[in-house]
């Protein structure tokens, strides 16, 4: 039980006026700071509202079932311009953002650890190499690097009637790599069907073989066992119901590559540009993660006798990854939000289709740049929450 | 206590007052001593910065009228480039007075986006350019092509209608500037480049080379293109349509640059009303008595204007076509000053 805060040293203080205590003086501030800001917010609000109203500018979200009318150059789900909305439109760039975004968090990860780790290698000509990728990559702008890619892409790559044809009946020309698009035939479900299965009885063998190591100390050879029920089996079964895929094969048009799918340039560019630019970062952090763990820990690793592969999977790397999350995750919400250069060079991001086109169409700038930071704000926070409950694993728990 | 009682009051009063704002545009303008005029980022013919900096064009002369108009001095102008998806937002928010980039009257661009149009100074239509060595006879052949497109304009809508019209299929790549659309267009990346036709030319003289580019034949849309205002400054857009009214009018009239002074004597009662000798018209409008004749000292009736920057003796090379007056088989007609 608290005693109460007016006592002082068993006695009653002499009563003070709620204009001279601290308490309610700070209680008076915090609410008159809550006044203000809210008052002018809503004063804001009012004004904008106000102001649009007699300079007769649309306002409301009523744009958003409207017919939008206008073509998107690249879209994975159905979208056309005779029949789709804004809000259509909105969730073909958002979709968009999301792909180029998680591919390039994907792959610059990939890159950045390989090129962080190649810069402590003992190997002089790699690490040099890996030091200078990273000091050229950070260096540039990222906007100068994307039209880099841009043009190198496209005038290094020959025309539309001039195509490369490759093998397996693909063409690559300066309007982007066209592949045959694989359709599944009834027979596919099996296919998945097996993938699953792989997926889930790698996990059981993973638990098994920990709870084995805890019991006996034996070590099982989950990787190899893993690989091949999530790899082989699924390949294995895909032979056996005799390869249910066919394929919609591309051939040459009157002015362009018909059929098959297409890796547009622009979609490439972005791509390159955000993954090459963001690895250079995550190199850097990977190797202040590594340098950060004492090299006490390796030598008393080595001094029990440890493999120097178990050591760093073991020993190094769970401590690294402590110091290198927090940094990590800044580093995947900037792609994020650099993603939206995309408009730059021509690929229809969010920040391309709703703030570029939409906006322009309908007018409507607070709405349409309201829900683009949401949509930002969003995407930011969640990578950000998945990471920091990822970081809580790793972290280290004192006791 | 006081202060905060004063303070307060401080902040509320400040924050109303925005709300109150918006004062004629005319008096925003003399206070600030220049036009500030939208424009895009460089178009042959339309405006465009010559050698010196200084920019020119048919759009831009729309600004110097007004100048001249007002300040009797075409220089009086601030040019802010804009790319057209930012255009509209910038004459919302108040950045500039005026919008002359070549820009298409359309019913919701009025009635949602808060602006009006004064008039029509060039009437366009959107078509498509194309390599020549394709030998396309037709805007017609052009199924299954990519096509280039800046965005944010009536452009990109209109090639969608016009492609599902002849159920052709469209590939199209959108990007946010000119510079970028025909970047991509020279390189191959599309087949077509389409956007208005006096777009198209004046484009076609920024490639390597222009001779290897043909524009078809095919107009598929109107694109009335004119100068535009903010809704509710019923002064300012009567201002701006009548200064280019003006202009088309000296032209019905015969009054050039070169002869205005002259006509100054003229006995004929419309050339009087026009140059201020007769009549109260200009400061009606807000503006002096020989608002009209500094227009045309200055900057010249339209048809001189159109003839220096887009005319057959300009690099661009176009004729007068619908933008002859009415009286010689166009559609420039302006009502008259009375």
């Amino acid at each position: 039980m608290s005693s109460d805060p007016r006592l002082i040293d068993g006695e009653m203080a002499p009563k003070v006026s709620p204009w001279r205590d601290p308490r309610w003086r700070a209680y008076a501030f915090q609410a008159a700071l809550v006044a203000v800001v809210g008052f002018l917010a809503f004063s804001a609000i009012n004004n904008a509202a106000e102001n649009l109203k007699r300079q007769k500018i649309a306002s409301g979200f009523g744009f958003w079932d409207t017919n939008a009318g206008f073509p998107i150059s690249f879209s994975i789900q159905y979208y056309s311009e005779a029949t789709s909305s804004y809000g259509d439109a909105f969730w073909v760039g958002f979709v968009n953002t999301l792909l180029v975004a998680g591919i390039g968090i994907v792959l610059a990860t990939f890159l950045g650890f390989s090129i962080g780790l190649a810069r402590l290698s003992k190997n002089v000509l790699v690490a040099f190499l890996a030091r200078w990728y990273v000091e050229f990559m950070r260096n540039m702008p990222l906007l100068l690097q994307l039209f880099f890619w841009y043009n190198a892409v496209l005038k290094a790559l020959p025309s539309v009637r001039e195509s490369l044809v490759l093998p397996l009946n693909s063409y690559l020309n300066n309007r982007g790599l066209t592949v045959p698009k694989p359709q599944a035939l009834p027979d596919m479900d099996w296919v998945y069907a097996s993938v699953i299965a792989g997926v889930i009885s790698s996990l059981i063998y993973r638990h098994w073989a920990r709870k084995r190591q805890e019991a006996t100390g034996q070590i099982s050879p989950v990787g190899s066992v893993s690989f091949a029920l999530v790899l082989i089996l699924p390949v294995l079964v895909f032979v056996l119901a005799g390869s249910p895929v066919k394929f919609d094969v591309p051939q040459a048009g009157r002015f362009n590559i018909v059929g098959g799918m297409v890796l547009q340039p622009e979609f490439l560019a972005l791509l390159f540009g955000l993954t090459l630019y963001t690895a250079g970062y995550i190199a850097e952090v990977v190797r202040a993660g590594v340098l950060a763990v004492s090299k006490g820990q390796s030598e008393a690793a080595y001094a029990l006798g440890l493999q120097p592969d178990v050591t760093n999977n073991l020993i190094v790397i769970p401590q690294a990854m402590r110091v290198i999350i927090p940094p990590l995750t800044s580093n995947y919400l900037n792609l994020t939000k650099n993603s939206s250069l995309a408009v730059f060079v021509g690929y229809p991001d969010l920040a391309n289709v709703f703030t570029g086109t939409v906006l322009n169409q309908t007018g409507q700038a607070i709405e349409v740049i309201s829900i683009t930071m949401l949509v930002y704000l969003s995407i930011s926070l969640t990578t950000s929450a998945f990471m920091n409950w990822y970081n809580k694993r790793v972290a280290l728990v004192e006791r | 206590m006081k202060k905060w009682v004063a303070a307060a009051a401080f902040v509320t009063s400040s924050i109303f007052a925005t709300a109150m704002a918006g004062a004629a545009t005319l008096d925003t303008v003399k206070q600030k001593g220049q036009i500030v005029c939208g424009h895009g980022q460089g178009l042959a013919g339309f405006g465009m910065p010559d050698a010196q900096g200084v920019w020119k064009g048919l759009d831009t002369d729309v600004c110097r009228a007004l100048a001249s108009a007002i300040f009797n001095d075409p220089s009086k102008v601030k040019i802010v480039s804009l790319t057209s998806k930012d255009r509209f937002t910038a004459l919302q928010s108040g950045e500039i007075d005026v919008l002359s980039r070549n820009t298409t009257w359309t019913l919701s661009r009025e009635a949602s986006l808060g602006l009006e149009f004064a008039a029509v100074n060039y009437y366009d239509g959107q078509g498509f350019m194309v390599r020549k060595s394709l030998n396309l006879k037709s805007a017609k052949d052009l199924a299954g092509a990519s096509v280039c497109v800046q965005q944010g304009t009536t452009t990109e809508l209109n090639m969608a209608d016009f492609f599902r019209a002849n159920k052709m299929e469209l590939k199209s790549v959108t990007f946010a500037t000119n510079d970028e659309t025909t970047k991509a267009y020279e390189t191959g990346r599309c087949d077509a480049l389409t956007t208005d036709a006096s777009g198209l030319y004046s484009e076609r003289l920024r490639l390597a080379k222009p001779d290897d580019h043909v524009v078809l034949p095919e107009i598929i849309s109107k694109e009335p293109l004119g100068p535009s205002v903010r809704k509710g400054d019923d002064q300012w857009l009567d201002i701006v349509k009548w200064s280019y009214f003006a202009m088309l009018t000296a032209e019905e009239l015969g009054v050039t640059q070169a002869n205005v002074d002259q006509m100054l004597k003229s006995e004929n009662p419309e050339i009087k009303r026009l140059l201020g000798t007769e009549g109260k018209f200009g400061e009606s409008l807000g503006l002096t008595n020989d608002w009209a004749y500094r227009i045309i000292k200055h900057v010249g009736n339209y048809g001189e204007s159109f003839e220096r920057n887009v005319g057959p003796n300009s690099p661009l090379k176009i004729e007068r076509g619908l933008n002859a007056l009415w009286n010689k088989g166009g559609l420039q007609y302006a009502p008259p000053i009375r």
